[in-house]
């Protein structure tokens, strides 16, 4: 009996991995280890329809529990791995069992940043959205008429100030950096979403540094801010960015930065041993990157799971994100990294529009609120590897179709 | 519960059940129909869950919604008259004995 492939991490790396490589024809021992309670299951949905009730667990899974047994892969749940023996090729589990592998993957994902204890980060009433768990526990304290804190204004803060307010609480968010989105959007994307924010009254708050969170017999009741005012709250999100899961490999030795260390074809520094999905830091147009989304997610674990079985071929993606926040649709293709013009284009409808993002005449991103013609032209044209005037970007009544079809002119 | 049929590209036929109020890309995901995906969960994000609603039943599934007819023009394969996204074609009793065709990818 041959050694198995293992997947450390049931998540959706993980799934989209072992489903590949049987999709693939590879059909010896596929063993997936997970360290939480539940198989693989969605994230996105966590803070919408599963905190209000409109997905119960078994939709939110990937796949049905019935899949595993079903594709001859064995799932083990509450497993969580200690460390990894590359030499030896070797698992060993938490309690002290070791497994053998012909090749292992780590789809680890990553854990949500905390803030420390000693500023209050252990509080009862503050809370992270990242795992089934979270949300669980955050749920009931999530009742009409109470103050939110959000900390952070990335996706995760702003969906769930959305969420939040549209529940009735009275909620404030505040941003460290001068802007909203400052690391994943531009000036006018960020100035969209605060808007659209204050229009559902949310207060937000740039350049507001938190100094700590106060509490009252282990409860949070507020923060102090770094300029001394005062934010009373009832419970606090969280939503500081995350730490990809590379303990393991760096305790084994493999090469980690800001994530584990891959090549192109999802290698590690260690030959049989592969990195996909948010723990994967890979080579992509020259940096060194790690994207943190459901498509990368998906499509890096697919391409892993080819190389194992010996294909060839860099991982190459177009990233393509969402985000869904009161009635808005954000959709983004691309990665808007190192863009040095942003060019707005007005959408048919009210409150639709899209950003197209340039680095010199070269169209590498488009985000779109509401616009999703806008969004899928875009992803279509940056796909293809081609380009776009900026006037016609810019010009409503230009037809983006033969653009995206390369007919235009 | 309302019985869906899905036809694959080599003529293959998968049938279930799919209980009211599930949609058809969870439902074909749920049951292992090939290259129906549904990436982005079912969200209108990703066109990745296209099928061809028969012609027989597509007055009783209905066209498709603005959002769903924009995101339809980045399906990996071209869009016909009775394309729909099936995440977001909801299994209702009307829809029993429905069928959809699943594109060659």
């Amino acid at each position: 009996m041959p050694d198995p492939i293992i997947i450390i991490g049931a998540g959706q790396a993980g799934v989209s991995l072992a489903a590949r490589l049987r999709a693939l024809g590879y059909d010896g021992p596929l063993l997936m280890l997970g360290e939480e309670p539940v198989p693989p299951y969605q994230r996105p949905p966590l803070s919408k329809k599963y905190m209000s009730g409109e997905l119960d667990l078994p939709r939110l899974l990937i796949r049905p529990e019935s899949w595993y047994g079903e594709q001859d892969i064995e799932l083990r749940l509450s497993a969580p791995v200690a460390a990894l023996s590359p030499r030896e090729r070797r698992v060993i589990l938490g309690d002290g069992s070791e497994l053998r592998y012909a090749k292992l993957a780590l789809t680890t994902g990553a854990r949500p940043r905390r803030l420390p204890a000693s500023v209050g980060g252990d509080l009862a009433g503050v809370f992270t959205i990242r795992n089934l768990a979270d949300v669980d526990s955050l749920t009931p304290a999530v009742v009409p008429g109470k103050a939110l804190l959000v900390v952070g204004g990335g996706y995760i803060g702003l969906e769930a100030a959305a969420v939040a307010a549209a529940k009735g609480l009275r909620v404030i968010l505040v941003e460290m950096a001068p802007r909203i989105l400052q690391r994943v959007a531009c000036q006018l994307t960020a100035d969209y979403f605060r808007e659209l924010h204050g229009r559902h009254g949310v207060v937000i708050r740039e350049s507001a540094g938190l100094r700590e969170l106060l509490g009252a017999g282990g409860r949070l009741t507020g923060a102090l801010m770094a300029d001394g005012s005062l934010i009373e709250a009832d419970l606090a999100v969280i939503g500081i960015g995350i730490t990809p899961n590379d303990d393991l490999a760096q305790g084994a030795g493999l090469a980690v930065e800001n994530g584990i260390l891959v090549d192109g074809s999802c290698r590690s520094s260690v030959e049989e041993i592969f990195a996909a999905g948010d723990c994967a830091n890979f080579p992509w147009h020259g940096q060194r990157t790690r994207l943190e989304s459901v498509q990368n997610a998906i499509e890096q674990a697919e391409h892993a799971a080819a190389a194992m079985l010996g294909a060839s071929g860099d991982y190459d993606p177009v990233p393509w994100f969402w985000s869904d926040q009161y009635d808005v649709k954000l959709q983004i293709a691309g990665l808007s990294r190192g863009y040095d013009d942003a060019v707005l284009r007005s959408g048919k409808r009210e409150g639709s529009q899209s950003v197209w993002y340039f680095a010199g005449d070269r169209l590498i991103a488009v985000d779109s609120k509401n616009d999703a013609l806008a969004y899928a032209f875009g992803k279509k044209i940056i796909e293809a590897g081609r380009s776009i005037p900026k006037a016609v970007a810019a010009d409503p009544a230009a037809d983006l179709k033969s653009w995206a079809m390369g007919t235009g002119r | 519960m309302p019985k869906v049929t899905w036809v694959l590209g080599n003529g293959k036929e998968i049938t279930a059940e799919v209980p009211v109020g599930h949609n058809m890309m969870e439902a074909a995901v749920a049951h292992n129909v090939p290259d129906v995906i549904g990436e982005c969960g079912g969200c209108l994000s990703c066109a990745t869950c296209h099928v061809f609603v028969d012609p027989a039943w597509f007055a009783k599934t209905g066209g498709p919604s603005e959002m769903e007819s924009d995101m339809l023009e980045i399906t990996m394969v071209d869009r016909q008259a009775t394309s729909r996204l099936s995440c977001q074609i909801i299994s209702a009793a009307e829809l029993d004995g429905l069928i959809l065709k699943v594109p060659r990818l």
